[in-house]
């Protein structure tokens, strides 16, 4: 009797020690999401709003911050969409063949991820810059590409190059080849085949990668920051502006800008939170069959 | 895995041709002009540009802080993925959603954010210095920003890890005698640890190279806390492009040797 109550009580003991710990992890947990995320979106609304409403507002509606505003979407526009065709082309070599040099191939996809954005901006002044290798040749030509949009355009260009195919290749690799097989054998031909048996199978990765895709394009920083030339108004994007106006110290106006920044990445957020989970009810689903 | 290359399916050379010239002129090229460019000196001046005591003093300080984000991310890391993945409680789902901020987030954001939290009045930084000490401006508040930035490296590579390992085999060794940080030593460490260094991988790599939430907060005085990418920068304002190149070819082979280190070490945790 004695030792079975004994082994009882040991078994409460211990189920409380591990409520314990659990409650311990769960209460540390919620200091550092607080501490390490919640408190820097804190600090910038409230930066932001010191000043009151109407100089929150007056920031954002203030020309340069326009123009800002639409070089930044000028260049996710472009590199989006670009970056997209590339992921789907990629992915699409990688997962439905096999061939010599495909993993050294997928490395590649990743190489941008794993330079410094500095040396993206940095690579792109050294071949089109005056001093670079098409220098001469562009500046008879009269063609300005660093320190003008299309060089902001390349370093967004570069730094997102493997969101999409990033998020395909797995997905791709997963699903095999036999749908597109079937359509194929049933007389569909390629683009029949891509848009409707491929395209529909990896729309919710293809969603979830240009998400990520454009969070970077919209916020990259160090890569334009070199081919920009700050040239307010014409060669300045919304994170260049952001930091012009922090070292002006205007701190108020720097902290309204960014917070439009912070409320586009907050929706971007919602979006990647919407495609994940019709992504994992798609898996569930293909694992249920 | 074997799968026959199936000709069946077209649009082989298409997607991969098209997919080799993309990266060619986006990527290769351009990346392979700066090693041109580089080739350009001798080994006597490559070494003389990267041995200067402020390029020195930059990259001990680039190395370290990011080392040193990426071993607190691989605790913190730890820690988010776990309550993440095993408990469930007021606010997870939230806390799930918002763990990919930083990477939502434009640097240049975060790095004024974080300045401001952390100078000696900010709402972090009076409390350091009511206990002596400083924040921003020192290698603490350039580490303390990498690891924002870098913080959904680690929770994300381990947390679906730590899903599917089942919880019946940590049971089994609980009931063979187990004591929880033993069943964590034996049982979780291993199953987790690649991707563990993975994360932390991810995480030094993009610390290294991180620019724009750095500047705000580093305060950037020569030989104290200037980061290599901002030397870089100071090099291409002054139109020093040979330097700019030696220090931009320093930083990616020397990378590149540490995340190659880290692969070797995994493929020998994964291979017993």
């Amino acid at each position: 009797m004695s030792s079975v109550t004994a082994a009882s009580a040991s078994a409460n003991a211990a189920r409380r020690g591990h409520a314990l710990g659990r409650n311990l992890l769960i209460v540390s947990a919620w200091l550092v999401f607080a501490l390490f995320l919640l408190l820097p979106l804190y600090v910038v609304l409230s930066e932001a709003l010191k000043m009151g409403l109407g100089t929150f507002f007056a920031a954002i509606v203030e020309p340069d911050a326009i123009a800002a505003l639409q070089l930044t979407l000028l260049a996710v526009a472009i590199s989006v969409p670009l970056n997209l065709v590339f992921g789907v082309a990629a992915a699409w070599c990688v997962s439905k063949y096999e061939f010599r040099g495909k993993s050294l191939l997928v490395t590649l996809i990743d190489l941008p991820f794993s330079v410094s954005p500095v040396i993206a901006g940095l690579i792109y002044v050294l071949l089109f810059g005056a001093q670079g290798f098409f220098g001469e040749w562009l500046s008879e030509r009269d063609i300005q590409i660093v320190f003008a949009v299309p060089g902001i355009v390349l370093a967004t260009l570069f730094v997102t190059v493997p969101f999409v195919a990033r998020e395909l290749i797995p997905l791709m690799q997963e699903q095999g080849t036999q749908e597109e097989e079937a359509a194929r054998l049933l007389g569909a031909n390629g683009w029949q085949m891509f848009w409707h048996v491929t395209v529909p199978n990896i729309k919710w990765g293809l969603i979830y990668g240009v998400v990520l895709c454009t969070a970077r394009a919209m916020g990259e920083f160090g890569a334009v920051s070199v081919v920009s030339g700050h040239i307010r108004g014409v060669t300045n994007t919304l994170p260049l502006h952001v930091e012009i106006l922090y070292n002006e110290y205007n701190h108020v106006a720097a902290f309204s800008v960014a917070s439009l920044l912070l409320a586009l990445a907050l929706f971007i957020l919602l979006l990647k939170q919407w495609s994940e989970a019709r992504l994992a009810r798609l898996k569930s689903n293909a694992a249920e069959e | 895995m074997s799968r026959r290359i199936s000709p069946v399916i077209p649009g082989f050379g298409l997607t991969l041709g098209y997919t080799l010239v993309y990266l060619s002129l986006l990527v290769l090229i351009p990346l392979g002009a700066m090693f041109v460019h580089a080739a350009q000196l001798s080994w006597g001046e490559f070494w003389t540009i990267v041995s200067a005591p402020r390029v020195l003093a930059a990259l001990k300080l680039s190395f370290g802080t990011a080392l040193v984000a990426a071993v607190i991310n691989g605790i913190i890391g730890t820690l988010l993925a776990w309550v993440l993945v095993r408990y469930t409680f007021p606010g997870r789902k939230i806390i799930d959603a918002m763990i990919d901020l930083p990477f939502a987030l434009p640097t240049a954001v975060a790095g004024i954010a974080l300045t401001a939290l952390y100078t000696p009045n900010g709402l972090l930084g009076q409390f350091a210095s009511e206990l002596g000490f400083k924040i921003a401006f020192t290698p603490l508040g350039i580490s303390l920003a990498l690891t924002f930035v870098t913080l959904p490296f680690v929770v994300r590579t381990v947390q679906p890890v730590l899903a599917d390992i089942p919880r019946e085999v940590e049971e089994a060794a609980a009931c063979l005698g187990a004591k929880p940080l033993q069943v964590f030593r034996h049982v979780l460490l291993p199953a987790l640890l690649p991707a563990w260094l993975t994360g932390f991988a991810l995480a030094f790599a993009r610390g290294v190279g991180e620019y724009g939430s750095v500047i705000f907060i580093a305060g950037n005085m020569p030989m104290k806390t200037e980061i290599l990418p901002l030397l870089i920068m100071v090099k291409l304002d002054q139109y020093d492009y040979t330097g700019a190149t030696s220090i931009g070819v320093l930083m990616l082979v020397v990378s590149f040797v540490l995340l190659l280190l880290i692969n070797l070490l995994q493929r020998r945790i994964e291979t017993p």
